[in-house]
């Protein structure tokens, strides 16, 4: 037995177990995106027909899809950098010497990742309440007049970004923190021999370190917020007037609800496209930010 | 140390044997049901099981919300259940994918199912191309909830029974109260009052034996322009459910005055309103373009699943839920209204007056189109009629646009039967 083959045989188990949960569904996903398959097809194979690119060129041609694809893109565009901003600016807080108590402000900021979405969407909904809720009386407060956050098409994806962005940032913030403490710390006693300013210092020595880390935190969080799915589904059920339906949501009423495979699988494959251009346009520009 | 794990196993074998023979002689039941229902009927299965030896039921609780996709999944899974408790929308799309257990024949036999003794908007729902799919286990149907005190004090001693009357009742509410109030709460994410309203319409809203859209008939202009006249008039707020806390404290402060809802509300209300408003409120039927109008006949059936080895089993409990004296047992332990008359005479809900307008709505109950698009078009319905609520359509461009795209969605259907094929 040669090297080679006995490597083979080793990958094997894990080949395997990938050629039949991800390579034979994403195949059988993408021959059903070519037909037409909904409950007549479900109720009797007859019903089952080619249909070619068809379930493509309507899917792209429907209002909604667009919209969905919109509100996807609102949510990613505005929120992933916002999370991103949040995860090292809660990083470098907890990591200052200058903050008492680090271990509970890191145990407090990170509590919204572990928590259950569902659950706290339900107080964040009070919270967002039109009438009763926190928010808006704080805002009462300030002298500005009730903003109907859920009922509003203007205001829900604001809403959800916003409750998204507190609900993950304590997850990158824990890896931004990490690599904050990688940074050798004579970087900065040289910096500051030179008379760099705090502002500078950041500028030019922890954002160059944080460089790799942060596109590996920046793809996750891009892959993550594009499937925008459960927070809309609890809070939101895409409405109002379908302003924060989003690809995922998309497919699954397709999919799950209308029990349309065929057309719940070409979105599918459109969003993974788009994610694998979007993973793919932030690996080049991340390696050419490096060289 | 593999050695005593394989002894212990072949002497278990017996003993397993032995038991899957036990379990022949006693038939085991699943029986899904859904939210509430689920919970209560456990307490009407003893008796059941006591009357019938030899058969257990087993309910598996489904929460309402998952129930659609966990019945579609299990249809394509081959995992059904004996009996279930459906949704009569739901029945037109199981029948298409062929899953239900034909009953005439079971029905015809019955002593204790008289379809004649059903609120026939109601039976109807269960009947598709002719057969019998489920028996209506309770109905719901949706009427108006409203503030006598409110309504009397803007002058109006009745509750409207036409469209023009409700109007000026709505008006006048209106005009009569103080501080920050409506007349009417139509909540924006609920379909049902405007397909309650459209179905009033002699126009039926699908033709052509259910293949083709018929919104832009002037029937259903109609309907839209006076249901979308109620915002913009300033009647109902244009808000959806999820922006009203709580409907009982909102309809308790005279919020609104009118609300259209159904029979698990009659509970609700009595239950969550502040004690001084006892006696303030009733329902009533809901009015109609000239005098008293129909609604939707809904509910929930008991239907046989055509997977079932134990369908003879099966049909002996739906026979069981259906008899007069167990569904005024199931009335009190939910509430639910009965789908049959003779159950509506018994003392308990004969004297209730606020279910006495549902007795008398029921009779004009009509079911909704029988097809399996019909879920999703009714969805498009209410989504477009909250685009032309906030003035992003008009009446006539969304009555138009809500026609093109149900009938897209009814496109494989009409290929389906127009090849001939039997749906």
């Amino acid at each position: 037995m040669t090297r080679g083959q006995a490597g083979l045989l080793f990958a094997a188990p894990a080949l395997c177990i990938l050629a039949v949960f991800f390579l034979l569904p994403v195949c059988a996903a993408l021959a059903l995106s070519v037909t037409d398959f909904d409950i007549y097809a479900l109720a009797d194979l007859r019903n089952l027909r080619f249909v070619g690119l068809r379930n493509y060129v309507e899917l792209l041609s429907r209002p909604l899809f667009w919209k969905a694809l919109g509100n996807t893109l609102y949510f990613t565009a505005v929120g992933v950098p916002l999370s991103v901003a949040a995860s090292i600016g809660a990083a470098l807080l907890v990591n200052s010497r200058l903050v008492r108590f680090r271990g509970f402000f890191r145990t407090a900021l990170f509590a919204p990742v572990v928590t259950t979405l569902v659950a706290v969407a339900i107080i964040w909904r009070y919270l967002l309440h039109t009438r009763y809720g926190l928010i808006n009386f704080g805002l009462g407060r300030l002298g500005i007049g009730p903003v109907d956050w859920l009922g509003n098409p203007h205001f829900a994806m604001p809403s959800i970004i916003l409750f998204s962005v507190w609900k993950n940032f304590g997850y990158n913030m824990v890896i931004v923190l990490a690599a904050l403490q990688n940074i050798p710390e004579d970087l900065y006693e040289a910096a500051g021999l030179d008379g760099a300013s705090a502002w500078q210092q950041f500028r030019h020595v922890t954002l160059p370190m944080l460089g790799p880390t942060l596109l590996f935190v920046s793809i996750l969080t891009v892959a993550g917020y594009f499937q925008l799915f459960a927070e809309p589904y609890v809070m939101t059920q895409g409405g109002p007037a379908q302003s924060t339906v989003s690809v995922l949501y998309l497919l699954y009423e397709e999919g799950f609800r209308w029990w349309n495979l065929g057309m719940a699988s070409a979105v599918a494959f459109i969003l993974f496209l788009m994610m694998f251009a979007v993973t793919a346009l932030q690996l080049r520009f991340g390696r050419g930010a490096e060289t | 140390m593999r050695r005593p794990a394989l002894v212990l196993l072949l002497c278990a074998l017996p003993v397993a044997i032995a038991a899957c023979a036990r379990g022949e002689t006693q038939t085991v039941l699943r029986f899904w049901a859904m939210g509430r229902e689920s919970e209560v009927v456990t307490e009407l299965l003893p008796e059941f099981e006591r009357t019938h030896p030899g058969i257990k039921v087993k309910v598996e609780q489904l929460p309402w919300t998952a129930a659609h996709e966990k019945l579609l999944t299990a249809v394509a899974g081959d995992s059904t259940p004996d009996v279930c408790e459906l949704g009569n929308t739901w029945i037109p799309e199981l029948v298409a994918l062929k899953a239900l257990a034909p009953l005439d024949a079971r029905i015809a036999a019955s002593t204790g199912i008289a379809s004649a003794d059903y609120f026939p908007g109601i039976w109807a729902t269960n009947v598709i191309g002719g057969s019998t799919f489920g028996v209506p286990w309770y109905v719901d149907t949706r009427l108006l909830f409203y503030r006598t005190d409110l309504v009397r004090d803007a002058g109006f001693p009745d509750p409207p029974r036409s469209w023009s009357e409700w109007q000026r009742v709505l008006a006048a509410v209106v005009a009569h109260g103080s501080g920050e109030h409506y007349a009417i709460l139509l909540p924006l994410d609920e379909f049902e009052p405007l397909l309650a309203l459209a179905l009033q319409q002699p126009e039926p809203l699908l033709v052509d034996g259910g293949v083709r859209a018929n919104f832009a008939s002037a029937a259903f202009e109609r309907t839209l322009d006076f249901y979308v006249g109620m915002f913009r008039k300033g009647y109902a707020p244009g808000v959806s459910s999820s922006q009203i806390s709580n409907v009982w404290t909102e309809f308790g402060r005279g919020y609104f005055a009118f609300y259209i809802s159904g029979p698990w509300n009659i509970g609700e209300f009595q239950r969550r309103l502040p004690p001084e408003l006892a006696g303030r409120w009733m329902t009533a039927p809901l009015p109609g373009p000239d005098g008293p109008g129909a609604s939707i006949a809904g509910g929930a059936s008991l239907a046989v699943f055509g997977h079932s080895r134990h369908q003879d089993a099966a049909w002996q409990l739906v026979e069981y839920l259906s008899r007069p004296s167990v569904q005024e047992r199931f009335h009190a332990l939910t509430g639910d209204l009965p789908p049959r008359r003779s159950a509506w005479e018994s003392a308990a809900i004969a004297g209730d007056p606020y279910a006495r307008a549902f007795r008398d709505q029921l009779e004009r109950a009509r079911p909704v189109p029988q097809v399996p698009e019909w879920e999703r078009i009714v969805q498009e319905m209410r989504l477009v009629a909250e685009r032309v609520v906030r003035a992003q359509l008009s009446v006539h461009d969304g009555a138009r646009e809500l026609n093109a795209t149900a009938d897209r969605m009814l496109a494989k259907r009409r290929q389906l039967t127009a090849e001939g094929a039997t749906l």
